[in-house]
């Protein structure tokens, strides 16, 4: 049965899982990307405001996290730079893991600790701005 | 798998170039800022608990090892940084003939080499 509506090569059962012949399309590669301009900005932002006070005392890291501005920066910029670190890590695991099984189990600890490290990570600095001053 | 099919020429075979060497730092400086970032949350999570185990931590990050880990990390987020904007100019097709390469990547080794001198400039000698 052939269905002349649909020019594509892909079946109808492909198309609907959204699966090529890579497993997952071209949604790696084009977020990886997109991570990845989006961290140039933020990464120079963050870089700097956090090398203007280099003295790196409690009271001059606290205020510069709870400005709102920076706040928002660096909570965007470690919930980009994690996920662009797992598509990278995910990409490194899948080059040099030939064992299907144990391929599998890092590229899961690897998310787990890259969530993991996000949710600290931007718990940490909502703490920070929420408490400063109070 | 058969061991008599033709195998492709293995890596080690090629004579090292700065292509093949920048293209595989980017990818270790890429491993070491995913995983190194645990120091990053580690300092993070010990500034929202503050006191004396931020004091602690702190201690910690200027020790001389600490500020060594931090020059690491300084240099490698400064290389991907500049080496991911070379890859993102050639995803417009900017700068792919050999020569805009090899430009690219001079400029950034440049950017990586003054990096590292302020890097060691604030760290060690400010």
């Amino acid at each position: 049965m052939t269905d002349h509506s649909n020019p594509s090569m892909r079946s109808p059962l492909g198309r609907a899982k959204g699966l090529g012949s890579s497993r997952s399309g071209v949604s790696h590669w084009w977020m990886q990307r997109l991570t990845a301009m989006g961290m140039v900005p933020l990464v120079l932002y963050c870089l700097i405001g956090f090398l203007c006070f280099a003295d790196a005392s409690e009271a001059a890291a606290r205020a510069w996290i709870a400005q709102p501005f920076n706040s928002v920066a660096l909570i965007l910029l470690l919930g980009t730079g994690f996920y662009h670190a797992a598509l990278g890590l995910q990409v490194v695991i899948e080059d040099y893991i030939s064992s299907e099984s144990r391929r599998i189990l890092m590229l899961a600890f690897m998310k787990m600790l890259m969530t993991a490290f996000a949710a600290f990570s931007i718990y940490s600095v909502l703490l920070i701005t929420l408490t400063n001053g109070a | 798998m058969s061991a008599k099919r033709p195998l492709s020429p293995h890596l080690m075979i090629y004579r090292p170039q700065l292509t093949s060497m920048m293209s595989i730092t980017h990818r270790l400086t890429g491993v070491a800022l995913g995983l190194g970032s645990l120091f990053f949350v580690w300092w993070l999570v010990a500034l929202a608990h503050g006191g004396t185990y931020y004091d602690f931590v702190r201690g910690i990050a200027e020790h001389a090892l600490g500020r060594l880990v931090l020059l690491g990390f300084f240099v490698a987020v400064s290389y991907h940084l500049a080496n991911g904007i070379r890859h993102l100019f050639w995803d417009f097709g900017i700068g792919l003939s050999l020569q805009g390469v090899y430009r690219g990547g001079y400029a950034v080794l440049c950017v990586a080499a003054l990096a590292t001198l302020g890097g060691i400039y604030m760290l060690f000698l400010g």
